[in-house]
């Protein structure tokens, strides 16, 4: 057990190859699939080497010569016509659960209400990653329209043989396939009735372009809304399953502590405890939550710990812990940054910094964990449901087919739910007691035992002349990371660098990683340098951008913002920001409100341009951006993780500031919908905009600059 | 200890057999299976567990089952009539004011706790009344547009 609670602090890569490796010889396949099924059409992607690279399954092997291949996505068409479709994706709030149905029903001239879709299931859904680095729109809503739109082509050629006529005459619209000469058509049930027809998409399978969708692009309602607010859907923390026991882990006294001795005498006297000591792992189950809880308070241990760094001295520590740099954004060179400066007008030097901070999901981690004849079943929140198959696995010594794992739609993630502790420390539980075990996580344990997004220090030395012309950019970041590192800007002379360091906290992935860091470093810095040249924020940005992309986000906020207009009394600022990380575009900005009195910052107005390709909900996308935003705000300006020797010191909701509804601004979204360009994921790259524009509408209202994130602690 | 043998909950007598210093929380979702009600911080800053008690609103993961005695507890389960939405569920759907959806149901019941005393709430009314409430996924002003909309449609069906 020891092992599974110390795995590596999960990062930006997460590596691992595939698991399964079907053969290309479906009718291997035809008989589970169906057994499954109960007949009908299954259509199956299988991935090749470009899918398979794209969909960040890594590494390849071969066996005896045979290409693998392997399923990641499929739908099957049933004799009733209902259309399953099946992703490992997990639904964490952010629509997906709609939008690629969207995509089904679009391809395959289906209803809507005909798709039902399974998701993150690891014995009913293909190996997928996970859901994250926005991957689901390109990846997955790709796969699954051509998985439909060749699930469309078969049903039409059912119809052609039943019809006995040539397939051109046919065409299928909602649910059925139909002659264009004559009135009759033939439902897709009926078509798949009594078959067994299992088809893989062919390479060529060409998909419907954006200008003629229908269903997709369109503001579809989600689907599984009436659920939601009716409080009938299951999260994980709510599953129950018979003779369940609630478990209670006893935590370590601070981070990295090891047990010395533990007492679980006064536990185990407790009628119907069952208390669980394994290697540093303690913890307890009882029938009832308040049982389990005293007994987890009656626990005699004793830590060793030893002396950690505080939040006083983060930013030095980061930088003196820093390592060379290396990996995908070791560097990056361009030009002479001494020759760069030597041009310069004026040549400037900044320090930036962001603090770490939680997701804090509303629904914290939890599972529930229940073992059958050494099989293991998981129900749990988390974007990596075949991560977690394989952290239990390792964890318990089992093949990873003896190991379930399920989630259902969860209470968001935001990157921080890629790991599987409840559902080790369930499973543990659950096999000590001999029942199933469920597991949900206090907001302290989810404000100390998760992870975090990495604090980092950002060194910048720029330059540039008097006409507005950027002439060096010199740059490093320390240990937040390297996404959206490079410069969006032209500038002749660059030294790019992410430099890792040794992070007193377990740091991982966060909505959008280091874009929100780097964005905000380097849009300050601009802002900092429009300023210096006397240039106004916006055209600053026009004159050094080519990027037409970037240009048009810029451009359509600046319009929908009213840029450059009049501002209500001098303790009002405005302030502009615009970056770029995943393929997708953003500019925010923000018109904020500054107490002179109080020093307390309200964002009273933001407004944002987003462009991600092909819009496929037009309202869940506003959402998404909307919900960036105002998440986005929080780091920007309250929240913030503290901490002394390995020990949280604000791990609650009372201590730790998120937004709430007095935060909440105005709020406009521009979407800027390219239909001639493939939809790009928008679960993350909103976010990144928004607090250099409320940075640099606090400039413009009081003239203070302020670098480091939360600009505004205590406003 | 004391034992609780039952509960009022969405107009029906529930029973059960919960130590009465449990939370109502954890009764109404560990022994009724009434889990739309939720547990998020356990110190009611956050309004995912909100139900109401006697049409108050209240924070069950404060309450202890002793507190609750025999007063009307209503949940999300108990909005819902003939299968019919209340208002504020359809609206909180029509304005697509959530995203994951596990604050939904202490928003609504909050929302309708508001709109009992304040029928038509100005926007700095329902930012008051509803500030105890998180949604991370920060759809505040969508919310605040759903609630909005159900008390135009409840003032109507009311006149």
């Amino acid at each position: 057990m020891n092992e599974s609670f110390s795995f590596e602090p999960e990062r930006y890569e997460l590596a691992a190859g595939p698991l399964y490796q079907f053969d290309l010889k479906l009718d291997l396949h035809r008989r589970r699939f169906f057994e499954l099924l109960g007949g009908g059409l299954a259509v199956l992607l299988l991935t090749e080497d470009s899918d398979a690279q794209e969909s960040g399954f890594g590494r390849r092997g071969s066996r005896g010569g045979q290409r693998p291949a392997q399923i990641s996505a499929w739908l099957h068409v049933g004799d009733d016509g209902a259309v399953t479709v099946f992703t490992g994706k997990a639904e964490v709030g952010q629509n997906i659960r709609t939008s690629l149905a969207q995509l089904v029903a679009e391809e395959l001239r289906a209803p809507l209400t005909a798709i039902r879709m399974v998701m993150a299931d690891t014995q009913r859904t293909p190996f997928d990653m996970g859901t994250f680095g926005s991957r689901t729109t390109p990846d997955m809503g790709r796969q699954l329209s051509r998985v439909a739109a060749a699930a469309r082509e078969a049903l039409i050629d059912l119809a052609a043989e039943h019809f006995q006529c040539d397939r051109q005459s046919l065409r299928a619209a909602d649910g059925k396939v139909a002659q264009t000469d004559s009135s009759e058509a033939i439902g897709y049930g009926l078509l798949t009735r009594g078959q067994q027809l299992l088809k893989s998409v062919a390479d060529d399978q060409t998909t419907t372009p954006a200008e003629r969708w229908n269903v997709a692009g369109t503001s579809v309602a989600k689907l599984n809304g009436r659920d939601l607010v009716t409080g009938a859907h299951k999260y994980a923390s709510d599953v129950r399953r018979p003779d369940m026991l609630h478990g209670k882990v006893v935590r370590p006294i601070a981070f990295g502590a090891t047990l010395a001795e533990v007492d679980l005498g006064a536990a185990e006297a407790m009628e119907g405890v069952t208390a669980v000591r394994d290697g540093d792992f303690v913890g307890v189950a009882a029938a009832e939550p308040l049982t389990a809880e005293r007994a987890s308070e009656a626990i005699r241990a004793v830590w060793n710990t030893r002396p950690q760094s505080s939040s006083e001295t983060l930013f030095d520590d980061l930088r003196k812990d820093a390592s060379e740099g290396g990996g995908r954004f070791g560097g990056r060179n361009v030009g002479s940054i001494e020759a760069g400066l030597a041009a310069a007008d004026h040549q400037w030097k900044q320090t930036y910094t962001v603090a770490y901070i939680a997701h804090a999901p509303l629904e914290p981690r939890a599972a529930v964990a229940e073992w059958n004849d050494g099989k293991l079943t998981v129900w749990t929140g988390t974007q990596r449901p075949f991560g977690v198959r394989g952290e239990l696995a390792q964890a318990f010594g089992l093949p990873e087919d003896r190991v379930h794992v399920i989630v259902p739609d969860t209470g968001s993630g935001y990157g921080g739910k890629h790991s599987g502790e409840a559902a080790i420390e369930a499973a543990r539980l659950a096999k000590a007691a001999g029942r199933p075990v469920k597991l949900v996580w206090t907001r302290e344990e989810e404000f100390t035992w998760a992870y975090f997004r990495p604090a980092g220090v950002i060194d910048v030395t720029s330059g540039v002349r008097r006409d507005g012309t950027l002439t060096a950019w010199d740059y490093v970041n320390y240990n937040s990371g390297g996404s959206a590192i490079n410069m969006p800007y032209e500038v002749a002379n660059q030294r790019i660098a992410f430099r890792p360091s040794r992070s007193p906290l377990r740091q991982g992935s966060y909505r959008a990683l280091a874009a929100t860091a780097n964005t905000f470093a380097r849009e300050t810095h601009l802002d900092e340098l429009a300023r210096l040249v006397g240039l106004d924020a916006l055209a600053f940005r026009h004159q050094n951008l080519k990027d037409a992309r970037m240009r048009a986000v810029l451009e359509a906020v600046a319009e929908a913002f009213g840029w450059g207009g009049a501002k209500p009394d001098a303790e009002h600022g405005h302030g502009i920001a615009v970056g770029t990380e995943k393929g997708s575009f953003i500019a925010s900005c923000a018109e904020v409100r500054v107490d002179r009195q109080t020093g307390a910052v309200r964002v009273v107005r933001a407004v944002a341009a987003f462009e991600c390709g092909a819009v496929v909900n037009p309202n869940h996308l506003k959402n998404q951006i909307e919900g960036a935003l105002v998440m986005g705000l929080g780091g920007a300006l309250f929240e913030q993780i503290e901490f002394a020797n390995g020990v949280i010191r604000n791990a609650a909701f009372s201590g730790y500031r998120v937004p709430r509804f007095r935060d909440a601004p105005r709020i406009e979204v521009v979407l800027i919908d390219r239909k001639d360009l493939s939809s790009i994921g928008a679960g993350e790259t909103p976010i990144i905009a928004i607090a250099p524009a409320i940075g640099n509408a606090i400039f413009d209202a009081t003239s203070l600059r302020l670098r480091s994130m939360p600009l505004a602690l205590n406003g | 200890m004391a034992r609780i043998k039952e509960l009022n909950v969405n107009g029906q007598r529930r029973t059960l057999d919960a130590d009465g210093q449990r939370t109502l929380l954890s009764a109404l979702r560990d022994n009724l299976g009434l889990t739309g009600t939720k547990y998020g911080c356990g110190e009611g800053q956050c309004g995912a567990c909100t139900v109401l008690i006697d049409g108050s609103p209240n924070r069950s993961c404060l309450t202890s089952l002793d507190d609750v005695g025999g007063r009307a507890v209503t949940t999300i389960e108990g909005l819902e009539r003939d299968g019919q939405l209340h208002p504020l569920q359809q609206a909180f759907l029509d304005a697509d004011a959530l995203q994951c959806g596990y604050c939904t149901s202490g928003m609504i019941l909050s929302a309708y706790a508001l709109l009992q005393t304040k029928p038509a709430p100005s926007e700095e009314e329902i930012v008051h009344a509803m500030n105890g409430n998180i949604c991370r996924c920060g759809t505040y002003r969508r919310i605040m547009a759903a609630i909005q909309q159900a008390a135009e449609k409840m003032e109507a069906i009311a006149s």
